[in-house]
């Protein structure tokens, strides 16, 4: 039906469109907000909670959740930065171990959720604690620090998040990773089967497949993500500090949710979560601009979450609305 | 009986999005009698009976009640001004026990919840009507058909003078049918005025007392039942007449190779069921609810645990323990319930149909969409899906379509045993017979068939042999040429003494 399609776009030009009316508002009552060093922080903002939010949107897409991103973020980029720095590992090595350390807790999320049956909300959170405190454990509780742009190893920052030449070079991986992330979930079969699980997975099961294998994939997918999400923090920040990183799992969930993907699962689309990225982000970066100081931003964050998902549930009952053929 | 109506609604109009969905609708209802509104699927009824009871606000007509004019804002003005309806999807709180439900919002004036009167109110409700039924069992324990009762027996309890039935029957067995039907001529004698929405001929024959048809959101009559054949009711709802005959003898030769061969089958609901399916052959699975038929189809496409048996496929044993094992067998399975089961609603036809076939679609890593494409509009076609295109999502399709596409997903798939697990259920008159007509030339082709069905013209009009089963018990089996309707009712109760009761009770 035609007008049914034409509502969908309709609601992801809305997003684009709010983003930039966020944009040109903060252009006018902010300070120095469109300078170039305003832009590549506001690009620099958005690397790591960019890589955990598409993570996160396939699994949301599933119908589940997961709380565990955040703190597995931090848990890998801790790992990382003590075999950097304890054990002397190479950094490309270390970098390496920090996807791997991500990808390894999604596992564990998607057994936790498919062979053994836990909510997932249950599962992640306990995942989230247990990740927080294993960083916290495995270093001692001791912060880990990865080299900056004046150290050896100064490539590092570099190539994750601005050349000298102050060019955004975090943000062409960011865009790589959107590109192949958005073909996974729309040309694979990975993908087909997240959008199906989401919309009926009992469905999907008596169809004759096996839907652990698919769900508990959109969970190493959201881990994985967590990982690459470590190492453009690490070269965002430089210090990791132990039993942090809650907290960032519901600002990459609120930058899904504004991106139109649906907590019930079935709908969502990469697109709109890099869009809710960037809106969490100028908003957070204009305030700033404005020289409001950070309880405005949490505030204002949550006006916006708040409104995108009552605008999700309008346009929804309007499609429901719409006669069958 | 007064004279004038207890309920008038002319001219009503209504649209949604741009869809005229009822255009300069009528209908009237007396006081004391039963009024049959049928249609198609998508003709309007059900719009018209939200726009009746406050849930939609119609564009334009008017509404008498009593002669009065009355526009209900919400469910509950109506409900508050006597006008009751039975939703055809259940409304109850599982964990809730019958009263409860029964009186929900209703509680008692005071603070304190008073079970003992909600309990005792319940039980002089459902004396009054003859339903035997604890009020405080909790909901989930019942069987669907006794939480349809008890959702009736809800709208009743508000002393309505209008009540609403939504297709009530959808979920009863015969039995309890009548005792239905018991209801409804009481409440005809105290005069309550009724409204009886249904797609099964016979019942309205049996129960109405006028016939409103409604045909694509247009009134096209009203008529009394006495003086009209259910032929020509089709014809009103349909402009075309479908009548078949039921099947006189089968087609299958007792030659024929044996596709499925299930011995000694067990599982929580089912014990020891044993049968044997040909090749071209469709089989029938008749039974009261709750009689094991979707239960041993479960089990066989591997949906739940099977316990003990063995299930052999072209003779050869196999090991059958996920549903992605019977569909590597070649076994489709059509669930009962269509939209839990059978369909990812919000996504499209395309998507739906190739859903267990996605690895014939791949290009390298990447779905070959214009393959998916092409290959699901050739099986559109070929069975007569009605969709704009391929990319129309499934939601906006209705039942019938929505069944064609999970066959579509099955043929894809190339399955030669097929299980229909009531393919016509909430489907409308025209769209069942094209799903028969399917049947019947996919067993032509050489594909088999169980088919489960509660409505026993159907199994009659369509199934080779009928096996039936009773409380997990397989309690007979007959050719069509030898079956009967009595018998098959005879081997459905004949393993319960409590529906063997009930039986007598009522011949």
């Amino acid at each position: 039906m035609p007008t049914f399609i034409k509502k969908i776009q309709f609601q992801k030009l809305l997003a684009v469109a709010a983003l930039i009316i966020l944009y040109i508002f903060f252009a006018f009552a902010g300070t120095n907000f469109t300078s170039w060093p305003t832009t590549l922080n506001i690009l620099g903002a958005s690397y790591f909670v960019g890589f955990i939010a598409i993570g996160v949107t396939f699994v949301i897409i599933t119908g589940g959740i997961d709380l565990s991103i955040g703190t597995v973020m931090m848990c890998s980029a801790l790992v990382g930065g003590m075999l950097y720095r304890d054990y002397n590992l190479p950094l490309w090595l270390s970098l390496v171990c920090v996807v791997l350390v991500g990808t390894l807790f999604g596992l564990f999320n998607g057994i936790l959720v498919t062979k053994l049956k836990l909510p997932p909300f249950i599962a992640t959170l306990g995942t989230m604690m247990i990740s927080m405190g294993l960083g916290s454990i495995i270093t001692n509780t001791t912060s880990k620090y990865y080299p900056s742009i004046l150290e050896e190893d100064g490539w590092f920052s570099r190539v994750f998040v601005r050349t000298e030449g102050n060019f955004p070079s975090g943000a062409v991986f960011l865009l790589g990773f959107f590109i192949i992330m958005a073909v996974v979930l729309n040309k694979t079969k990975v993908g087909r089967y997240i959008y199906a699980i989401g919309s009926n997975e009992e469905a999907v099961r008596l169809s004759g497949i096996k839907v652990h294998n698919w769900k508990c994939a959109a969970y190493v997918i959201a881990g994985l993500s967590a990982g690459l999400a470590g190492i453009f923090y690490s070269a965002m920040y430089m210090v990791i500090i132990p039993n942090t990183g809650n907290g960032i799992e519901l600002q990459a969930i609120a930058a899904v949710v504004i991106g139109g993907t649906s907590l019930a699962g079935g709908v969502g689309s990469i697109s709109g979560t890099i869009i809710g990225v960037f809106i969490m982000s100028v908003l957070r970066n204009g305030l700033i601009s404005m020289g409001l100081p950070a309880p405005y931003q949490t505030f204002f964050t949550g006006v916006v979450v708040i409104g995108a998902v009552l605008l999700d549930i309008y346009r929804t009952k309007k499609a429901n609305e719409v006669k069958k053929v | 009986m007064k004279d004038g109506y207890a309920l008038e609604m002319v001219g009503i109009d209504k649209h949604f999005l741009g869809v005229h969905a009822l255009n300069n609708c009528s209908l009237n209802l007396k006081s004391g009698e039963v009024l049959a509104l049928i249609g198609e699927n998508g003709a309007g009824k059900s719009t018209m009976m939200k726009v009746l009871t406050g849930i939609h606000q119609a564009d334009g007509g008017k509404i008498l009640y009593f002669g009065k004019k009355v526009s209900f804002k919400t469910p509950k003005d109506a409900q508050e001004a006597g006008i009751s309806i039975v939703h055809q999807e259940l409304n109850l709180m599982n964990h809730l026990t019958v009263a409860q439900n029964i009186f929900i919002g209703r509680e008692s004036k005071g603070f304190f919840l008073d079970e003992v009167s909600i309990n005792k109110k319940s039980e002089q409700l459902f004396e009054r009507l003859g339903i035997d039924i604890d009020p405080r069992t909790k909901v989930m324990s019942l069987t669907v058909g006794k939480q349809q009762i008890v959702e009736i027996a809800k709208a009743i309890s508000y002393d309505s003078k209008v009540i609403v039935f939504d297709e009530p029957t959808a979920t009863l067995t015969d039995i309890e049918i009548d005792v239905l039907f018991d209801i409804i001529n009481e409440l005809r004698e105290k005069g309550v005025g009724m409204i009886y929405i249904s797609h099964r001929m016979d019942e309205i024959k049996r129960i109405a007392d006028r016939i409103t048809v409604l045909r694509d959101g247009e009134f096209v009559g009203t008529k009394n039942t006495a003086e009209i054949e259910i032929d020509e009711v089709i014809q009103m709802m349909i402009g075309r007449t479908t009548y078949e005959a039921p099947k006189q003898s089968s087609n299958v030769k007792p030659d024929a190779p044996v596709v499925l061969k299930v011995e000694k089958l067990n599982s929580r609901d089912i014990k020891d069921i044993s049968f044997e399916l040909r090749r071209g052959e469709i089989l029938g699975f008749a039974g009261l609810m709750g009689a094991g038929r979707t239960e041993t189809a479960r089990v066989i496409f591997g949906a739940d645990k099977r316990t003990s048996g063995d299930i052999y496929i072209n003779g050869e044993k196999v090991d059958i323990t996920s549903p992605s094992d019977a569909v590597k067998y070649g076994i489709g399975y059509l669930s009962e319930d269509r939209k839990r089961y059978g369909l990812a609603l919000g996504m499209s036809v395309a998507d739906n149909t190739v859903l267990p076939t996605l690895n014939n679609y791949l290009n390298g890593p990447f779905l070959d969409e214009k393959k998916i494409k092409e290959d699901t509009r050739k099986y559109v076609e070929k069975i007569n899906v009605k969709t704009p295109s391929v990319d129309q999502l499934v939601r906006n399709l209705s039942g019938g379509n929505q069944q064609k596409v999970i066959i579509a997903k099955w043929l894809i798939r190339n399955c030669d045993i097929l299980i229909f697990d009531e393919p016509t259920r909430g489907i409308d008159v025209g769209a069942k017979s094209e799903i028969y007509k399917l049947m019947n030339l996919l067993v032509e082709s050489g594909k088999s068939i169980i088919m489960i069905s509660s409505e026993l013209p159907e199994l009659f009009r369509m199934s080779d042999r009928i096996l039936v089963l009773c409380e997990g018990v397989h309690t007979g089996t007959m050719s069509i040429e030898e079956a009967d309707q009595h018998t098959v009712m005879k081997y459905a109760t004949l393993n319960s003494s409590l529906h063997s009761e009930t039986v007598t009770k009522v011949s």
